[in-house]
This record gives structure tokens, sequence and C-alpha cells, in this order.
């Protein structure tokens, strides 16, 4: 039950991807011109975004270190509004309770927000299997719901999808479309999906939101979009449902608001998103308009396994997507190939968290260790030094095929020995930098091909790490 | 053993949380407490002419368009003007705020008024904000009856009121406002922060305006 995973296939799953010419115009088209750009731009314009990136790092640090009390004083504030706080262990458990109260509300279609923690318990699939219909309401999730897909990237589901096929889909779908309906530009097809989906808003029982953050301080959920597709899912419905994992806790809305400064600009390069609600309870006495129920579904799932390990640090995970956006091997590969919900290097760091290294143990190792994740994370989280951690687990575990352990001794044996490590990265260095020629990727090498098969490999700018540091250092 | 009791019971045991119950509880109440500001960048603190001046500029940045009026006297008059600019029916929907009760539209006889929560059928919202923030631009509006949430939404252009002294530089100032009205710790059903009209690029990344919200924000500044 669940999302189906097919990250054990992630080479075949890769080698797949480079050879889809549409997924490759796409992910160039996107994510190199889009938004690693605007987020430059907006990380440029704000003298303070690096403080803001500390202050966001210790408020999750203090907020995890205390998880338990601010998750209590969440719970409190919730109740004392007149919502519902639920807990759910993992994905079945999340997925029943949110089945009980769609039949307690006599629910036969929900509409939904994005979320990424509905993908991962499944509750889509699990919800049809129950006779409840799910509509997934933002315009990319609701193209992949049609193409009976997994969103590709957190925060723009549908990137690998063309207008050519959103057309398609359409003109499959929505059976009352005239034939003769101009659907060529992305603004008709947005028209057509706003007028179906604006009945739907209107009819459903129960809306379904994720949450980006939960305030300790005011029993608060916050969603953050730019379509307002959340807001009408949680407004007009009876009854409003909101998913969220145990992390997603701050203590109050000062914290919200220093994580949300730079939550937009490192996801989309907006100085704020369109819509930033502020979710407290069910509709009041006085109230004309909102949800008669409100109730939270705090999902742990794997996570409170991660708490006082070095792991933790991923827990501090905005699901903003710049990681992604700036990896060559996402870039190269989109996000479909890894195989389960979260793409990119946060996908490589989290997936073996949930579920299991045996089932995932290509996606640490599908990293070029560039570092250009950590240097944009607005969380500061250490993910290649994580990537790394998982890949040295495998190993202990034994779950890395011999061929890799050698390889990896190899290296130990190297890396004990500063002059002979220094001796054959001098020589290679040079050597790998003349052969990657122009482009400044290889795409194939040889003795490395289990590599470069399924991944570019950044040439070595010409000199080693050390000499670089000598240099810098000592001016030589 | 109850979800809740399990969740909680493998939170502690991973931290480690025991013996130093006290301290750590007294540490989550002093930050719930006292709700520290930390940074506050130089552009949420300009003087009063800035503000407002940078306020208007980040909204027009992310496409709202903008106009003032120095009294709520002449609030109906822009109003007019900027259905007719934009060719929009003269059918207005609002709330029972008292500041968008007191408007004369006596003098736009043709504005046809109609208050209360929006079932998708009107053309043009009406809102008062409770506040406006400087640094991103951003209006920030409460629920109630006397400002509906579904106004915010269903309607294909929205008006929004707010008035120069409500504008802030900072989300945190406006926080204190919040909370002067509604209490510490308190919150109205829901608070919308509101920068720019509704948009999505999740077409090949083609931005477009008017996803499922509002196609057009107007924000007129009084005062
Ligand atoms: S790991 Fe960092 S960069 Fe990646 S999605 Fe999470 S917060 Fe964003």
């Amino acid at each position: 039950m669940g999302v189906e995973i097919t990250s054990p296939n992630f080479k075949a799953n890769a080698r797949e991807a480079l050879d889809d010419n549409s997924l490759q115009k796409a992910l160039g088209l996107t994510v190199e011109k889009g938004f690693i750009k605007k987020r430059r731009l907006a990380a440029d314009a704000l003298p303070e975004f690096e403080a803001l990136r500390d202050a966001a790092r210790d408020i999750k640090n203090h907020t995890l270190d205390h998880l338990d009390l601010y998750i209590e004083a969440f719970e409190k504030k919730v109740v004392e509004n007149g919502g519902h706080v639920h807990f759910a262990e993992d994905a079945a458990a999340a997925r029943q309770i949110a089945l009980d109260i769609c039949r307690k509300a006599g629910a036969r279609t929900v509409t939904k927000g994005k979320s990424m923690i509905t993908e991962e318990v499944g509750l889509n699939d699990f919800l049809q299997e129950n006779g409840i219909v799910p509509i997934e309401t933002d315009l990319g999730e609701y193209i992949i719901q049609l193409r009976g897909e997994h969103p590709s990237h957190i925060i723009a589901p549908a990137i690998h999808v063309n207008k050519a096929q959103v057309e398609a889909e359409f003109r499959r779908v929505h059976t009352a479309l005239p034939p003769d309906r101009d659907l060529r530009e992305p603004e008709s097809l947005l028209a057509e999906a706003r007028g179906i989906l604006r009945d739907r808003f209107l009819a459903a029982d129960v809306g379904v939101t994720g949450a980006n953050f939960c305030v300790a301080e005011t029993g608060t959920t916050i969603i953050v979009t730019n379509e307002g597709n959340g807001d009408l899912t949680q407004t007009l419905p009876r009854v409003h449902v909101v998913f969220a994992s145990i992390e997603k806790i701050v203590p109050t809305l000062e914290d919200a608001s220093q994580i949300l400064r730079v939550l937009a600009r490192s996801a989309t390069g907006q100085d704020m998103s369109v819509y930033t609600t502020f979710s407290t309870g069910p509709k009041r006495p006085e109230d004309p308009d909102g949800p008669e129920e409100f109730h939270v579904i705090l999902l742990d799932n794997g996570r409170s396994a991660l708490l006082g390990t070095p792991f933790q640090e991923m827990l501090r995970c905005i699901r903003c997507g710049a990681c992604m956006n700036h990896c060559p091997v996402y870039q190269a590969i989109g996000g479909h190939a890894y195989g389960w919900v979260y793409p990119g290097p946060i996908g490589s760091v989290l997936t073996p968290a949930v579920i299991g290294i045996e089932q995932s143990m290509h996606l640490p190792s599908a990293s070029t260790f560039c570092g250009r994740c950590e240097g944009v994370c607005p969380m500061r989280i250490p993910l290649p030094k994580l990537m790394r951690l998982w890949r040295d687990k495998a190993h202990d575990e034994k779950v890395v095929p011999t061929a890799q352990r050698f390889g990896l001794g190899l290296w130990v044996l190297l890396a004990r020995r500063p002059k002979l490590y220094h001796l054959a990265m001098s020589v290679g260095m040079p050597l790998l930098a003349a052969f990657a020629g122009s482009r400044g990727r290889f795409r194939s090498l040889p003795f490395a091909g289990g590599w470069t098969r399924h991944r570019d490999l950044p040439a070595p700018q010409g000199r080693t790490f050390q000499q670089q540091w000598r240099a810098r250092r000592f001016g030589r | 053993m109850n979800g809740r009791d399990a969740v909680l019971g493998k939170i502690r045991q991973a931290l480690g949380a025991g013996a130093d119950k006290a301290a750590r509880q007294a540490a989550v109440d002093q930050r719930l407490a006292t709700a520290p500001r930390g940074v506050i960048p130089a552009r949420g603190q300009l003087p009063d002419a800035d503000r407002i001046a940078f306020f208007i500029e980040m909204a027009e940045k992310y496409n709202a368009s903008v106009a003032r009026a120095a009294t709520a006297d002449q609030v109906p008059a822009a109003i007019a003007e900027f259905l007719r600019a934009h060719n929009l029916p003269p059918n207005l929907r609002r709330g029972d705020d008292p500041r968008l009760a007191a408007l004369p539209f006596d003098k736009t006889p043709n504005i046809e008024i109609t208050t209360g929560a929006s079932d998708g059928s009107d053309p043009v919202g009406l809102s008062h904000a409770l506040a406006g923030v400087a640094e991103s631009g951003t209006l920030v509006l409460t629920s109630g009856g006397d400002n509906p949430t579904t106004l915010n939404f269903l309607p294909d252009t929205h008006i929004v009121l707010v008035s120069a002294s409500d504008i802030h530089g900072d989300y945190e100032t406006a926080w204190d406002q919040i909370r002067g009205q509604f209490g510490k710790g308190a919150l109205p059903r829901s608070v919308n922060w509101v920068t720019g009209p509704s948009r999505s690029a999740d077409i090949e990344q083609t931005l477009l305006l008017g996803a499922h919200g509002p196609r057009r924000l107007h924000i007129i500044v009084v005062g």
C-alpha cells in the first residue's frame, strides 16, 4: 500500500530519463533558466538573506530539541480553538484517520491542496479504493493526477510535462470540451482547468491540505501557495483536514515569519508567495464562511527515529526545492527516476530514512558531491555529508555490491595515506580536466562506466582541493 | 498504546528527554511567551514616507495595481474609475466592515453593492485589510463577518482598502497589531497574507495570473 517504490531500479530509471527527449527538453527549459536565476536574484536583493538562513536554522534546531513539548503546546492550542489533533505513527495510520474523518462527514468528494505528505502516505489511492473521489486542485498536481503520475518536483509537480501533453490530457478527460476550442497555449489550458475545478471546490465535502508550518504559540497551521487553490480547498468544504509531519512545528508567529522570509526566495525567487494563510481552528460563531471542523493529522512515519542522530538535521527541511533545482543529477534525470516521493538531494537523504536503505541504496550515491545543494539550502542542511553517512551505513550493513565496496576500500586506502592520495590526485586531476573538454562535464570516462553511464561527472577545475587551499591560504 | 503516546514517546526517547524536563519546559515556555523577533531586514524598517512608497513598489512588483485616496470620501470615485478603466461590471460584494459601510457610495449611484460571504458568483470583491507589510508589498486580511475570507479568493477581481497608518515595515509589527486586537496567543480563524493576484507557472514555467484566486488585485491606500 502507498506509493509504488521504484528506487531499487534507480539506474534503469535514470537511463530511461536520459533518453527521454521531451523530459530533457522540459528540464533544460525550466530548471536551469527558471529557478536558479530567480533564487539568485532574490537572495542578492536581500542583504540579510544569509543572516536569515542562520536564524532559520537555529529556530528549527531549538524546536527539534524540544519537539515533544512544542507538539504538546500546539495540540493544546488547536483543541482550545475547537479543532482536533490526531497522531499517526505511520502511513497506514494516517490514511485510516483521514478515511474515518471523511466517512463521518459522509464525504463523496475530497478536494486537495498540494501536499507532499499525502503523496508519502498514498492517500489518493486509499480514498479511491474506499469509494471517495480525491481531486487535486493545484494546477500541476491536477495535471499529473489526470495522467496517473506522481510529482516529479516538490514545488513544480508537473515540471516534466509539456503543454501539448496537457492539452491531450484535458481533451481526453474533459468530455464536454468542444473540439474546436483552442488549447494550444498555457493561458487557455489554465482557463479550462480553472473552470472545471471551480465546480469541484464548491461541491467537495472535505478539503485536505498540507502544512508548511504548525505554530505552537497559537495552534495555527500555515500553507503557502501561489494559485489560491489551497485556500479554496480549506475554506469552502465543511471539513478541513491538515496533513503535517511532526517536524513542521515552529514555536511562534515570529519564528514562522523568519523562515517564511527564506522559503519563497529559495523556492521561486519571490519575496513572499502570493498566499500565506494562517488557519486556526474551525469557523467561529461570527464567521460567515470557513469549515465547521478542523483536523490536524500529525505524521511521524520514521522521522522520530532521526532525532538525536546526525540525520536530525534533515528535519529542518522546509521543502523549498532549491536543492533539486541546483543539483546536476536532478537536472540530468528529473524527479521520477529517484523512484519515490521526494527527489533530488533531499530525497536521497530522506528516502532511506522512511523506506529503508536496502530499497534506496543507490540514491545517496546519485550525487557528484559538488555541494551546490548545501550551498543553497535555506536551512543549511549538510546534504552531502548526510548522503555520505547513508553510504557508510549501506556499506556497513553490507547492502552495497562487492565491486563498489572494493572501490570505496581503495579510496580509504588512499585517503589514509596523504602522500599517496596527493600523488594520485595531482596526477589524475589535470588529466580529467583535459578529458572533459569545454562542457565541463563527462558523459563517459574510462574505468568509471558505472558512474558516467547514468550521470555526467562535473570536470575538476584542474587543481586539487588541497592545492587550491594552499594557494588561498598561503598565496601559492 | 494510542498514536499520541506512541509518537510522543518515540520523540522523547530519541531526544533522550527525561531528567531535565523542567529546564526544557522552561525554555519552551519562555520562547512562547517572549516570541523573539530575530533578523528584521533593513527594508522592513524604513521611515514613514519611504515605507508607504516601498509598499506600493513591492505590491506593483507582484502585479497588484495601487491607487491612493487622501480620505475615505474619495474611495468610491477611485473604485468607479478603476472599474470603468478595466471594463468591469459595477457590482461589488463586501462584508460588514464599518469602514466599508461608511463609504459614501451615494455619489456613484450606478455601483451596486451587496453584502456577505461569496458563493462564487460575484465579479468583484471589496475588502478592508487589517494591515499592509512594506517589505514584500503584502496585505494582511483577517476572517470574520467584517471581511469574509471567501471574498479574498472567489471573485475575479479583488479590491482591497488599507489605511496608510496600518502599513508597517515588517511582518512582526503586523503581528503586534493583531495581538493588540485579538490577544496574545489568539488569532482569528484565518489570517491571509496576500502578495499580488493569484498566479501559476505550472505549465512550462509560463507565469500566468488568475489561477484559482483573483486575476486582478487592486489596492487603495487610504490616508
Ligand atoms: S533540503 Fe534544503 S534546499 Fe532541499 S528542499 Fe529541504 S530546505 Fe529546501
